[in-house]
């Protein structure tokens, strides 16, 4: 047992912070230390900056552009992005239809979307939710009917990212209803949101940002060779997909980089003649932050270092990456609405842009005006990706053995 | 990096769990133990040397088993899992490791082999009312008189400090009542004259006692360590016990929730077991979820335990007793709680190890300590 870093770890790392500070624009990054969220153009700048070194899609097999890393190299990159406030790859096109095409898809598929997902040429999002299939998923009524060379999809999507953005869907529609278990209907379908009978609606969340839409597909046609898989086994590829979402669930980085903000932006934060820092009571709520979120990165470090050890067999920890990364994410979120105190009160609508350096009417404290929002925004942490209560449902099941 | 126990680690520790776990497998014995003068089966204690587990921190040139804080750790998880009474921690992870760092080379050639066959067991006498946590908080004094010293003073709630045959002493021989210099160590013989002690029983069915030093005389040769600077010695050695108390308190801490599983599985109402209701199953989760990161923060403390870099050191062992602490309560009472009525009983396992884990809770510092020591070294953050 020997927990540091090996000094190939600690080079590697060097060259990825190297590399995310020297080559992605200080002021995105800064945008997005400031708790503000980039914009889809400047998340496709950095990718495609990414792309031309050959970081953007590391978790792909190396024939598709991928690096053979180690888990351990993996993970040093992934919280590397994340503490320098780097936007990270679009997941939806680097952890989720990506692999997927690289692992089920024909090779035509393969070589006409992948080099496009890595360097968003398209930008995808993901068409699974619906009203009726949250935390069920499989209970989801968007059909797919065979028609020729095509099928023609009818239904309704929600809670899908960034559609308003996106040129391409992966949707999980269902094939055949008179299947004997709801799983096994169901087909990965690639579709050009460009498509005759779509519609986006936005939805505005909490944080009158519009992150979220409707997606209505009304007899939609699509190529059948934009079939992922076999027909019916649409299930295997989103298994397959959530699998891989799981990469930096706990979002270290993230926290870690908050709090150090937290940290920082305390000492200027005027108190009874001196500053919140000089708080004991607020000190002592980061530091509590701070040792369950150490705890939670030993965790992740020890679900890595095993995973080979493991020959692929999940670690039953790491099923509590999620529950614990996205409620001290959350805490994290608190703790800054707290901070910022009466001056998160202002509403800036982030659709309406600014001229430059007005930030007026937040009294100078430019970070102030997003911490409500980005608190009201992530409540979502613990919803998406699977709720925590079914996260607890999976933990029961299958390492519990309820 | 990498978490895996090397195969010799993994014998001790498939040794050591053979002992300890058959030795307390059933709780009867372990009570007919406690109630003994010592408040521990001295035949196993024997056993434990023959294993060469009393000499765990000592190197193998000065005839130790060479352990460091992983070996450690995996005896102390082993301690924690079966609830033994031995005095371990407070003989080799304290006594040990205080005669390991701060004794002289002739000092150690005397004493190691006593500690290790088994003949010699030490307690730190050094907590005093006044000092509650604060590690560097000793009014007992000792004054230079001819060619030793004579010691005076009151120790409270020394862990097996009635069965213990030499004390280590902390004294005051220069400074404030509270200054982290002017600290002094003491070897003191059990029967030395002027030194009493009463021995009682602890919570959680260990030992303890007050230690009282009225013109205890001592030569110069006692002294561990040099004149003055005790309190530096008494914070490493604090840390490897907060280091090893955590490891202790996860074999603890996996026992309990595994002993609640098991419950939730076959105890029976409304016609199924328990285990059924998800609002047992959450809860049980949320134990998981405790014991894993209180895992993570055992192998931290074990890791830092020995840091060179003092203020990452403080930070990283303080927030490993904080979690340890926090999950300890958590996952003790929520065990208490799923077990209902059967778990209140002295007859049952799961009250035991909930009153060791409550007990390991207040030992070296609760959590509000620990969280004024994170505090004052900056944070965990750049640990």
């Amino acid at each position: 047992m020997d927990l540091r870093y090996t000094a190939e770890e600690v080079a590697f790392r060097e060259e990825m912070r190297t590399f995310f500070r020297e080559k992605i624009p200080a002021d995105i990054r800064r945008k997005g230390a400031e708790g503000h969220h980039a914009t889809p153009e400047e998340m496709i700048q950095c990718q495609r900056i990414m792309n031309q070194h050959g970081l953007a899609t590391p978790n792909w097999p190396v024939e598709w552009g991928g690096k053979d890393w180690s888990p351990m190299q993996r993970y040093i990159y992934t919280e590397e992005i994340l503490a320098h406030d780097v936007p990270a790859p679009l997941p939806f096109n680097v952890h989720m239809v990506g692999p997927v095409i690289a692992f089920f898809g024909t090779e035509a598929q393969k070589k006409h979307f992948l080099p496009r997902i890595a360097n968003i040429d398209d930008w995808w999002c993901q068409g699974f939710s619906e009203p009726g299939a949250g935390s069920d998923l499989a209970n989801l009524k968007t059909r797919a009917v065979r028609d020729g060379d095509h099928y023609i999809i009818n239904g309704q999507k929600t809670w899908t990212t960034l559609a308003q953005v996106a040129d391409w869907c992966f949707v999980l529609a269902r094939t055949n209803p008179e299947a004997a278990k709801p799983q096994q209907g169901i087909s990965f379908i690639l579709v050009d949101m460009k498509s005759p009978g779509i519609t986006v609606r936005p939805i505005q969340l909490v944080d009158g940002g519009h992150e979220v839409n409707e997606v209505f597909f009304d007899d939609v046609r699509v190529p059948v060779e934009n079939l992922v898989g076999e027909e019916n086994r649409g299930w295997d590829c989103a298994k397959f997909l959530l699998a891989n979402e799981r990469s930096g669930i706990a979002r270290v980085g993230t926290s870690k980089a908050r709090l150090r903000r937290i940290r920082e932006l305390a000492r200027t934060v005027q108190l009874n003649g001196g500053t919140m820092w000089d708080s004991e009571q607020f000190r002592h709520k980061v530091a509590a932050v701070e040792i369950e979120l150490k705890a939670l990165e030993m965790t992740q470090l020890r679900v890595i270092a095993n995973e080979r050890a493991r020959g692929g067999m999940p670690d039953p920890a790491s099923s509590i990456l999620k529950i614990k990364g996205s409620e001290i994410q959350q805490r994290t979120s608190e703790l800054t609405l707290e901070l910022a105190g009466p001056f998160a009160l202002p509403f800036r609508d982030p659709e309406e842009e600014l001229p430059e350096g007005t930030n007026d009417f937040t009294l100078g404290f430019g970070w102030a005006d997003a911490a409500a929002p980005t608190y009201f925004n992530n409540r979502k942490v613990t919803i998406y990706g699977g709720s925590n209560e079914i996260q607890r449902n999976i933990i029961a099941k299958l390492v519990l053995g309820f | 990096m990498d978490f895996e126990f090397s195969d010799e680690q993994r014998l001790l520790r498939d040794s050591v769990d053979r002992l300890i776990g058959q030795a307390y497998d059933d709780l009867g014995h372990r009570k007919k133990m406690q109630a003994t003068e010592l408040g521990f089966s001295e035949e196993l204690w024997g056993k434990y040397a023959e294993l060469g587990l009393l000499a765990l921190p000592f190197s193998e040139e000065e005839g130790g088993f060479g352990g460091g804080t992983v070996e450690t750790m995996i005896v102390m998880e082993a301690v924690g899992r079966g609830l033994a009474l031995e005095p371990f921690f407070a003989s080799i992870i304290l006594g040990g490791n205080l005669v390991r760092l701060g004794a002289s080379a002739e000092q150690r050639a005397e004493l190691i082999p006593q500690i290790a066959d088994g003949s010699l067991r030490l307690a730190f006498a050094h907590t005093e009312p006044q000092a509650r946590y604060d590690l560097n908080n000793v009014k007992t004094f000792a004054q230079r008189s001819g060619n030793g010293w004579v010691l005076e003073g009151d120790k409270s709630v020394v862990v097996h400090g009635d069965s213990a045959t030499k004390l280590i002493v902390s004294a005051r021989t220069s400074g404030n009542y509270n200054d982290s210099a002017g600290i002094t160590l003491f070897l003191v013989d059990a029967g030395a004259p002027g030194l009493s002690r009463r021995g009682f029983p602890t919570q959680d069915g260990q030992r303890g006692a007050p230690v009282s030093l009225a013109r205890v005389e001592v030569p110069e040769s006692a002294v561990i360590g040099t004149v003055d600077r005790g309190g530096a010695l008494i914070d490493r050695v604090g840390d490897i016990a907060i280091a090893a108390l955590s490891a202790e308190a996860v074999g603890a801490m996996a026992a309990l929730h595994a002993l609640t599983m098991e419950y939730l599985k076959t105890r029976k109402q409304f016609g199924v077991t328990i285990g059924s209701f998800q609002v047992l199953q959450h809860r049980a989760v949320d134990m998981f979820t405790a014991l894993e990161q209180a895992r993570s923060m055992e192998y931290f403390a074990a890791m830092m335990a020995t840091a060179e870099d003092a203020r990452e050191r403080r930070a990283a062992i303080s927030g490993a007793k904080v979690q340890i602490n926090n999950s300890a309560r958590f996952i003790g009472q929520s065990a208490i709680q799923m077990h209902g009525g059967i778990g209140m009983t002295m007859e049952y396992r799961a009250g035991h190890y909930f009153k060791r884990l409550t007990m390991i809770e207040s030992t070296f510092g609760d959590a509000d300590h620990h969280m004024r020591l994170i505090d004052r070294a900056g944070g965990l953050l750049e640990a």
